[in-house]
């Protein structure tokens, strides 16, 4: 069949200028049983209201599949389908692919619609991480990835991910009389690794929804940027964390005013800070991660000597990092010192 | 030994006949269904197809979306949700190839989704090895894929029309796999007569996904979470799609024909001198050469054997093979796979005709061979052997229940 003349053109999203200006329509309503003061549910809600309604959204296994998705029920508006654990990488990329094909040979009507594949920290940093780094490789389909990050497996039973904070105490990780800390390992850094690890990919963003806004702004410009894009939000749980789940939006703002999780995009190169992390950035004291921590029952067991090394490690994303909180490489001086050349 | 052992069908005045492998004519049948989405990981020897169908892309000979995908999860799942929104795929992979794919075989039935993929078939690793098996297209032979074998470059192209056919039937919107044995068929090269565009026209439809197109215009939401309240419904839907491919295939078959003249009467199995037959050999795949070269040899010497190649495993034809076999005085089931701990520790497609053949009036003995396994040639030899211990049976009227391994260094 002849190729017909096609545009790979994107949906122009221009950014929300203030809450007031946000649309009404939703696109994740009723319909869903997530736990009580969830912020992945949020997370949704907000992703496709920023979206709008000529995208197609693919969820990879978690529990924004199951606690979302009940067969005979769904929140969603847009169409959605699911997809494997480890398949949002390659479900944003099938779908685009798909409807780009059938569009520029002319066996469906052209018009831009937007794909978004989430998935868990689970499904995304662990098991999926793969696959998403191939999707983030092709320039030629536009889609979008975003991982919803709670920290643990949270649907099977708060089991620890690549993305559990260190100490942590999961259902695989509990802290007994003898090992105080089974789960010693840091959390990957899924947006810098992205950012960093595909020099096509035009757009790249952490997100907490905390800041509503800004989030759905985030997800606008990814989706307008087109080509591939990647957006990491972090999502307080009150389950797996293990605190009163009023607190959900201020355990948010703490991990961002801790340093313990900064808000920045990568946009063709171009690293921008926002918000808290623009005023640490910019000199403002960060907040001690004990105040973060000794919220949530999940570092109930944790020592002095745990905090310090968890403040530690967070000094050391600011003080040594080439780019503060974004890539852990040391500065060129510092690694010309380190390694005793000139 | 360079025997024809199928008559090659006359060309019609608008075929081109073209010296090609079994890989390079699903490639032309690729080609004519005017594929929208195709993905490829490279593994031996299935590969040759994405090789062919690259080249198509690049020389503009075929438009679609290509992608080289960075494992066969991601194969298949790319394909997967390509056809959701209503493209038409293609895929495969062999051996552990599609062992790595295995989680979205097992989601692909129970979702609808139409996709065609070539096997070719390969021994499973360890020890790592080029040669064919059937043991890795058999991982989803209770999951709700249509599978067949092939034995011939022209009923690759043909059947690779067929199976899009048959697959995109609404009655039946499962995927379907095509078994190629390794090497033998792969990477053989044989006239295959290539039919023109206009003619595939009149015999495959437009893939229509209807109201399970998932787009913004129709927005409906697929696999849901079901549990026990509705999940032994949808494997009851995925058993009457696959029941209703019976009549869905002998429609295809009989299309076929009508359309480009040529195609076998009989979808779900070759006989080759059957009709007098008192031992009747079963085999899939290319292993038909030398049984039947070896048929031809015996008949000489006033041997009376029969090959009923079996091109359809699922759905089984169950009562035509009855019927088939019922008439011989013994039945030589030769695997080019195995299970082990099986019953009688035989091959799989053995035991599939055991089970088949209960209900039968007439229950000739059946033995059980396994043979060729890791590409092993079988040999005349090896079916002058199966034929005679079919003979013994015959005499005595019994089953023999040991299994028999044929080449194999005791």
């Amino acid at each position: 069949m002849a190729e017909t003349t096609f545009s790979n053109a994107t949906q122009i999203l221009e950014p929300f200028k203030g809450i007031k200006k946000v649309t009404i329509e939703e696109y994740f309503t009723s319909g869903h049983r997530t736990c009580q003061g969830c912020e992945s549910a949020l997370v949704m809600k907000l992703m496709v209201k920023a979206a709008g309604p000529r995208t197609i959204v693919l969820g990879s296994t978690g529990c924004m599949y199951v606690a979302n998705t009940t067969y005979y029920t769904t929140p969603w508006v847009v169409p959605w389908m699911h997809t494997q654990l480890g398949s949002s990488g390659s479900a944003a990329l099938g779908t685009a692919a798909g409807l780009k094909a059938l569009m520029r040979k002319g066996k469906m009507k052209a018009e831009p619609i937007n794909v978004i594949a989430f998935c868990g920290d689970g499904g995304g940093a662990d098991m999926g991480i793969g696959a998403i780094s191939a999707t983030l490789t092709h320039k030629e389909y536009n889609s979008l990835v975003l991982l919803y990050d709670n920290e643990s497996y949270a649907n099977t039973d708060i089991q620890l991910s690549g993305m559990t904070p260190y100490g942590a105490n999961t259902t695989f990780s509990p802290p007994g009389s003898v090992k105080r800390l089974i789960h010693t390992r840091w959390k990957k850094n899924m947006a810098g690794m992205m950012a960093v690890g595909h020099p096509e990919c035009r757009y790249v963003a952490t997100v907490c929804a905390s800041y509503a806004v800004e989030m759905m702004n985030k997800v606008r410009r990814a989706l307008t940027i087109g080509g591939p894009t990647f957006i990491h939000s972090l999502d307080p749980c009150p389950k797996g964390w293990d605190y009163d789940p009023m607190l959900s939006h201020e355990l948010g703002e703490l991990a961002i005013e801790t340093g313990l999780f900064p808000l920045y995009e990568v946009e063709d190169g171009n690293v921008r800070f926002y918000g808290k992390t623009k005023a640490i950035v910019e000199g403002r004291k960060r907040k001690p991660v004990r105040e973060y921590l000794l919220k949530q029952g999940r570092f109930a067991h944790f020592t002095e000597e745990d905090l310090g090394y968890f403040q530690a490690k967070v000094d050391e994303m600011w003080d040594k990092w080439e780019i503060p909180a974004v890539v852990p490489f040391r500065r060129l001086d510092e690694s010309k010192a380190a390694l005793g050349v000139k | 030994m360079a025997v024809a052992t199928t008559a090659a069908p006359a060309a019609a005045a608008d075929e081109k006949e073209l010296l090609i492998s079994g890989s390079e004519a699903v490639a032309e049948g690729l080609t004519l269904a005017d594929i929208d989405v195709v993905t490829g990981y490279p593994i031996r020897p299935y590969d040759t197809v994405i090789q062919a169908i690259a080249k198509k892309i690049a020389n503009g000979q075929l438009v679609a979306e290509y992608i080289v995908a960075e494992g066969e999860h991601s194969q298949f799942e790319i394909v997967k949700h390509a056809s959701t929104v209503g493209a038409r795929v293609f895929c495969g992979s062999s051996g552990v190839g599609w062992a790595y794919a295995m989680e979205c075989l097992v989601v692909t039935p129970p979702l609808r989704v139409p996709m065609v993929a070539l096997v070719g078939n390969r021994a499973l690793d360890d020890p790592g090895a080029f040669g064919v098996e059937h043991n890795d297209a058999l991982f989803v032979r209770d999951l709700g894929w249509l599978l067949c074998w092939i034995d011939t470059s022209q009923e690759a192209l043909d059947t690779t029309l067929i199976a899009y056919r048959v697959a995109e039937d609404r009655r039946v919107f499962l995927p379907t796999a095509i078994s190629a044995d390794g090497a033998f068929l792969t990477h053989s090269q044989a006239i295959t007569l290539v039919p023109p565009k206009s003619k595939v026209d009149k015999f495959l439809p437009r893939y229509d996904r209807g109201d399970l197109l998932l787009h913004p215009d129709n927005p409906i939401t697929v696999a849901p979470q079901a549990n026990e309240d509705w999940v032994i419904e949808i494997r009851r839907q995925n058993d009457e799609a696959m029941k209703r491919a019976y009549t869905v295939i002998e429609e295809a078959y009989a299309d076929f024909r009508r359309v480009f003249g040529r195609g076998p009467e009989n979808p779900w199995f070759e006989e080759y001198m059957t009709e007098d037959a008192e031992i009747i050999l079963v085999g899939m795949g290319t292993i038909s050469l030398p049984i039947k070269v070896g048929i031809r040899n015996m008949r000489a010497q006033g041997k009376k054997v029969g090959l009923v190649r079996l091109r359809w495993f699922r759905p089984f034809p169950t009562e035509q093979l009855v019927k088939a076999l019922s008439k011989a005085s013994a039945i030589g089931v030769i695997d080019r796979d195995y299970s082990f701990g099986s019953p009688f520790a035989s091959g799989v497609v053995a035991n599939e005709i055991r089970a088949a053949m209960y209900n039968a009036e007439k229950r000739p003995p059946l033995l059980s061979f396994i043979s060729g396994l890791g590409g092993r040639e079988v040999t005349l030899e090896d079916v002058y052997k199966a034929t005679d211990l079919c003979y013994n049976a015959a005499k005595s009227g019994k089953s023999d229940v040991k299994t028999h391994w044929l080449g194999v260094r005791e």
